[in-house]
């Protein structure tokens, strides 16, 4: 008699599958979205610009979530992706910007302003060393002026 | 060496305004294309109030602008004058290309208009609104899911791009397109590209 489940299982199993064909994108492939949310963090949406392309509303935005995921079923990987969309928009859709010639004071500016920093503060801290002290030492006269009058009795 | 005292603030101070000054003019919404100097991307799309489609293709050999409209662009407005005042005087071949006329309209629920009724209803908005603005173009083509859009790297529309006889793109602009950028920026490139 297991024999009837079984073949009600085969039956079954086309029909889920047409069901989850008419599911809305959304939630046909949970590991997809998940990977396109973790894309979408470093990429930045072209028309509300301080929004990642994962939190952006626009609608340019919800059409390039559209075509990563197409891109995504292609098998590409997350860097074919990210070239994808950089051939078409610019190395500006990526937060983080690639480390090339047009990019190196970007890089690199920051660890030349430190450099420049920490050279005018040991400039600055090795002239003060040499420096003689702002008040002349008491002479000792006035010295044993001071003491006499410490030893005072109040 | 005391003037230097005086003269180093005065050096920073310039030049934190000469980076203000840059950084307050330049618009951020202008990003620069990674297209320029490369081939169009191709595309087949149907051609506004015909049953053809059109490729890029068919213009080599001519200079010619692509503009991407919208009826519901407002800035397209404010360009069109320009647009008809060039197709008028028939400087160069003009191909509109018509970007998420049903789609992008934010009055419009897309998911409520199955694929049939948005080509018929994208077809009659846009020529109805070229009839009341004027129709510079040779042509105009329709992108209703904006994925040529994508290609060509609009994301701001009006965008204007300008094509050379080999079919690379040379310039683009972006947004609406004024009587100066035309005569300062494009003509003197349109010279220089047609024989």
């Amino acid at each position: 008699m297991k024999m009837p489940y079984f073949l009600l299982l085969l039956v079954g199993l086309p029909l889920g599958a047409a069901i989850a064909e008419v599911a809305t994108p959304l939630a046909a492939d949970p590991v997809m979205e998940e990977r396109l949310k973790a894309l979408g963090q470093d990429l930045r949406c072209l028309v509300c610009q301080n929004q990642s392309l994962a939190d952006s509303n626009a609608p340019l935005a919800e059409d390039l979530r559209q075509v990563i995921r197409e891109q995504f079923r292609l098998g590409k990987n997350d860097d074919q992706v990210r070239g994808f969309l950089v051939e078409r928009y610019g190395d500006f859709v990526l937060y983080k910007p690639p480390l090339k010639g047009s990019t190196l004071p970007l890089w690199l500016g920051p660890f030349a302003l430190l450099a420049l920093g920490l050279g005018v503060l040991v400039v600055l801290l090795r002239k003060r060393g040499h420096k003689q002290p702002l008040a002349p030492t008491p002479d000792a006269k006035a010295q044993e002026r001071a003491r006499k009058l410490l030893d005072q009795d109040p | 060496m005391k003037a230097l005292r005086y003269l180093i603030p005065l050096a920073i101070f310039a030049m934190l305004v000469v980076f203000l000054w840059r950084g307050l003019s330049l618009n951020p919404r202008e990003i620069p294309s990674p297209l320029i100097d490369k081939p169009t991307p191709g595309f087949a799309l149907p051609v506004l109030g015909s049953e053809q489609t059109f490729r890029p293709e068919e213009l080599k050999g001519q200079v010619w602008l692509l503009n991407v409209w919208a009826s519901w662009c407002v800035s397209c407005r404010q360009e069109h004058p320009v647009l008809v005042a060039i197709g008028k005087e028939r400087v160069l071949p003009v191909v509109g290309l018509n970007y998420k006329e049903v789609r992008g309209d934010g009055e419009l629920d897309p998911s409520k208009i199955d694929a049939a009724t948005e080509k018929a209803l994208a077809r009659e908005r846009a020529s109805k609104w070229l009839t009341r603005h004027g129709d510079p173009y040779l042509l105009s083509v329709l992108d209703l899911d904006g994925r040529v859009g994508v290609d060509l790297g609009v994301y701001g529309v009006p965008e204007t791009f300008l094509i050379d006889r080999e079919g690379r793109i040379r310039y683009k602009h972006i947004g609406p397109l004024t009587k100066e950028v035309w005569s300062t920026v494009f003509l003197p490139q349109v010279k220089k590209l047609s024989p």
